[in-house]
């Protein structure tokens, strides 16, 4: 783990790939997590292979597609493009992390409400993002909406039924927040 | 089932939202296996090259490195795929022919050891002139992507598209289609209006969301997990790699991240599973957006078509040529090719026509399905000359389309089905809606259109229910879920037949070793194939557990008939399925299994199984001064017979027009020399959130026309197809003058729009004013 001083010739050297050359301690859905792991390792690596949390997904690998998309300490990230070794002192949230109990949370039921999924592979960084939007602004307009989630790509939906959930979704927490029911 | 339905026709959610709302839903990309090893592929750097020599030894003795396996490795096994023409290497043989082709594989413990060997395979080439796009390939004296043909495949289906055996090639044509009756010729020359339209539809790709994926275990035996959507045709792809009896070739496609066409037929599962044979382990191998890409991309299209019209407006003939970009392997073009040559020239009634289609292999990335299946192409030549012919004769669009149209039951193809759908009824509530609701802005316009298609593919499915000793439902498909919700279409149907809760049946797909045969998951055949597949398993499950209810109850088989969730005697007494399997075993244990066959037979014998009908309109807006395109309106028309999931087809038809908008407006890979310059999609820039139009009409139009369940017809493509068209039309009626070529990017619009002279008014007209005075210049020739 501390074993850096690989390269003989003196030159300063490098991990070699794979050498669990640096440690972390962060949160990951309210869990404690103290890892070693090699400096390259991206957070979705880190995330997906060493914790077995694969439900986030990587497609376009360059940090445009959204699909990647996890919070750390609130802010959403690509995860694609984000070292694990920056989570360090950090609490990371994923979309296994949304539901509380077994029951989906409202930003959650409002997708299935809205059909706002098909194949499924965008809709965690759908729901990270949204989730994001959501804590920042309660009751976004449709046009907060479209510019907050622009950077999160479907190919399926055509958009539109994720819009309505996101709106849904702040619509019934404003219904519990007055009592109503949802 | 008499009655009114309990659960066809409700949009019940989808039964996989808690499994992809979690993260716990399984792709294949999230599958391991015990000892897995990893793979990287090392590409092509060049378009066109003999293979001088390879030298692994460098890799080889890299870090964790399991082994690098190239074509020479693979004596033994049929080398190549196709399941129409089997042209298409595992590992380039002898020479590469497009930038990004396999050469090697490299297997080691990690994905990152694999990656950094890549670098040490030293591959020697020498290159050949190439052929980067038609135009070369079909010059005199070209340098020849295949020098040989391939026979076809045992596939009887295909013989059609295949030639004979395996000989020299003398071109790069890969495959040609004429479609041809009455007497065009003589047609034009006595047509009051005689008009020529050339366009061109840009190179795509699907991007599919999850790039292609696979992992794969070789014992003597093959297992492969992949991202296909027809893991049976894959099956025998594989089969025929190893020469294994089917029964020892399993492939499985867990839940797929998005599919559109892109992952028909085979792609790296060849890859994995030679890899694993060759290291002794499970491999797996994950492509990046480049690299798929760079694996399946959508033919281009050349198209031109002429029309004659007679003074009112009727068709008199059409000739149309098309010149397909199919690269550098076959896979699916020829069927694309045939498919854009019947379904170029509309729906509408020709008494003479002729279409020349051709598919040319260029030194380019291998093109293969794409929702619509040749339709996209297709039909954004005919609908655009057919509306600039309207604008020439000063009729309405809408006009000479309603004139022209094939009515229901009306052949459109020589010996095929009648058409099972009325498009005028359609057209009326699409341009009602598109019409009624749009902006008087002056620079905005209106453009609609129609397709059919010849959908379903080829009518064999399979399907079993097992009804268990408690009386809930597992029904088996071999037809693969990659988000268009079959697994809500075909679950209910269940319910629907047999009377039990939705919620206590449950619907498993798309595994050759262990789900029913399925042909493939394309042209929109799930709800109308597989669900009569599903009926039929429903109808043969009840037929047994008469025979086991009247066996227990002592009762003669003719006094016992089927009520919801069972069976009722003459004398009113009622079992339930539980009671029955219960009672016949002896036992809380046992189940029924009710087997569901379809072929060409019965409302199935006459092709196509049903005619796919897309009918879809768009309202644009044009900054003048920056070519943007905003899509203010879009209305759709989903004639599906019956919707056995009404959100499901609104979902689908939102989702098709969407990407349709991505091909009009955005989506076009370009080649720069031998490799993109856009293989990314940075570059190459998809349909986002905000492109979403502001107004969306999504209709149904019902009226249990088709052949499938409950008679719905299937959806999912329809509604791109006439949207290239669509948009185009569009444009050119916001901007005054005729594009010839989609996408419509700002740049184009913004040219488009600087052409037309200063002291011209801004055209005004909505879709049609009635005059010709102000006609759009199309700057074709007539």
């Amino acid at each position: 783990m501390t074993s850096t001083d690989t390269a003989a010739d003196g030159v300063a050297s490098f991990p070699a790939a794979g050498e669990r050359a640096c440690t972390i301690q962060t949160t990951v859905n309210g869990v404690r997590v103290e890892r070693a792991l090699d400096p390259r390792m991206t957070l979705v690596e880190f995330l997906r292979e060493d914790l077995e949390l694969t439900g986030t997904k990587v497609s376009c690998g360059l940090q445009v597609c959204g699909v990647c998309t996890v919070l750390v300490d609130d802010q959403p990230v690509s995860s694609c493009t984000y070292l694990a070794a920056d989570v360090d002192g950090r609490a990371v949230r994923t979309v296994e992390g949304l539901a509380r109990e077994g029951a989906l949370n409202g930003l959650q039921r409002s997708f299935a409400e809205e059909f706002a999924l098909q194949c499924g592979f965008c809709t965690p960084g759908f729901l990270m993002m949204a989730t994001a939007l959501l804590e920042r602004d309660p009751d976004p307009t449709e046009e907060t909406i479209r510019e907050y989630l622009d950077g999160n790509f479907c190919r399926c939906t055509g958009y539109q039924p994720i819009v309505a959930a996101v709106r849904r979704a702040a619509a019934r927490k404003a219904g519990e927040a007055g009592g109503e029911p949802s | 089932m008499s009655g009114t339905r309990e659960t066809a026709g409700r949009s019940v959610q989808r039964p996989d939202f808690m499994a992809k709302l979690t993260g716990a839903a399984q792709y294949t990309v999230d599958i391991g296996m015990p000892g897995m090893a990893h793979a990287k592929i090392l590409r092509s750097d060049r378009a066109h090259a003999r293979i001088v020599s390879i030298d692994r030894t460098a890799a080889l003795d890299a870090p964790g490195v399991v082994g690098v396996i190239t074509a020479a490795d693979l004596g033994g096994l049929f080398p190549r795929f196709g399941h129409i023409v089997p042209d298409h290497s595992i590992l380039a043989e002898e020479k590469v022919r497009y930038y990004g082709e396999p050469v090697a594989i490299v297997v080691a413990q990690s994905a990152w050891a694999a990656a950094d060997a890549l670098e040490l395979v030293r591959v020697t080439y020498a290159d050949l002139p190439d052929v980067l796009d038609v135009a070369a390939a079909l010059a005199p004296h070209a340098p020849l992507v295949h020098e040989h043909t391939y026979g076809g495949t045992a596939d009887e289906s295909f013989r059609v598209l295949t030639g004979a055996e395996q000989e020299r090639a003398s071109s790069n044509l890969a495959h040609e289609v004429v479609l041809e009756w009455g007497d065009p010729d003589a047609a034009l020359a006595g047509a009051a209006t005689v008009h020529t339209t050339s366009v061109t539809f840009p190179m795509l790709y699907a991007y599919a969301m999850e790039p292609y994926n696979a992992v794969a275990s070789y014992t003597g035996d093959l297992h492969v997990i992949s991202t296909a959507q027809h893991p049976f045709m894959v099956r025998d792809d594989l089969a025929r790699v190893f020469g294994l009896p089917l029964s020892k070739v399993r492939v499985t496609s867990p839940f797929v991240g998005g599919g559109y066409g892109s992952k028909s037929y085979t792609k790296v599962e060849p890859l994995a599973a030679i890899a694993s044979w060759a290291v002794g382990r499970p491999v797996k191998l994950v492509l990046d957006v480049e690299e798929s890409i760079y694996t399946t991309r959508v033919d281009s299209a050349e198209v031109t078509m002429t029309t004659g019209v007679d003074s009112s407006g009727r068709i008199l003939a059409r000739v149309a040529d098309m010149v397909m970009d199919s690269g550098a392997y076959a896979d699916n073009s020829p069927l694309v090719l045939a498919k854009a040559v019947n379904r170029c020239f509309g729906p509408y009634r020709v008494p003479n026509l002729r279409v020349r289609g051709r598919s040319v292999y260029t030194n380019t990335s291998p093109a293969s399905s794409y929702r619509g299946f040749g339709a996209p192409q297709g039909n954004l030549a005919g609908e655009t000359n057919l509306d600039q012919i309207a604008e020439r004769i000063g009729m309405d669009p809408k006009e000479i389309r309603l004139r022209n149209v094939v009515g229901p039951g009306e052949e459109l193809l020589p010996g095929k089905r009648g058409l099972d759908a009325d498009l005028a009824a359609d057209l009326e509530m699409l341009v009602d809606s598109l019409r009624g609701a749009r902006s008087e802005d002056p620079h905005t316009g209106i453009g609609f259109g129609m397709s059919v298609s010849d959908a379903g593919a080829f009518p064999v499915s399979t399907a079993q229910v097992r009804v268990h000793v408690d009386g809930s439902v597992t029904a088996l498909s071999g037809s693969t879920e990659m988000g268009q919700g079959s697994r809500s279409v075909l679950g209910q149907i269940v319910a629907e037949e047999l009377g039990v809760e939705h919620s206590r049946v449950t619907v498993l797909q798309s595994d050759t070793g262990t789900t029913p045969y399925e042909r493939t998951t394309g042209a929109s055949r799930t709800t109308v194939l597989v669900g009569l597949a599903i009926q039929r398993a429903c109808a043969d499950a009840r037929a047994k557990l008469r025979e086991m209810a009247a066996e227990l109850l002592g009762t003669p088989i003719e006094a016992i008939t089927d009520v919801a969730g069972g069976v009722r005697t003459d004398e009113g007494k009622e079992l339930g399925f539980a009671d029955i399997v219960r009672g016949w075993f002896g036992s809380n244990a046992g189940e029924v299994t009710g087997v569901g066959l379809v072929r060409r037979d019965g409302v199935t014998q006459k092709m196509p199984p049903f005619w796919e009908v897309g009918v879809s309109g768009v309202e644009v807006r044009v900054d003048v001064e920056t070519g943007v395109v905003d899509v203010e309106q879009l209305v759709t028309v989903a004639d599906v017979g019956f919707a056995i999931n009404p959100a499901a087809v609104e979902a689908q038809d939102l989702g098709a027009a969407t990407q349709g908008l991505g091909a009009a407006l955005f989506e076009e890979l370009v080649y720069d020399g031998a490799q993109l310059a856009n293989a990314n999609v940075v570059d190459y820039r998809v349909p986002r959130m905000s492109d979403v139009p502001r107004r969306i009409d999504l209709m149904l139009a019902e009226r249990g026309d088709g052949i499938g369940p409950y008679g719905a017809k299937g959806s999912g493509e329809g509604a791109l197809n006439p949207i290239g068209a669509a948009t185009l039309a569009a444009v050119a009626r916001a901007v005054g003058r005729w594009p010839d070529r989609l996408p419509l990017t700002p740049e184009r619009v913004w040219r488009l729009s600087c052409e037309v002279a200063p002291s011209q008014p801004a055209h005004t007209a909505p879709d049609y004013d009635g005059s010709t005075a102000d006609a759009i210049s199309d700057g074709t020739q007539t």
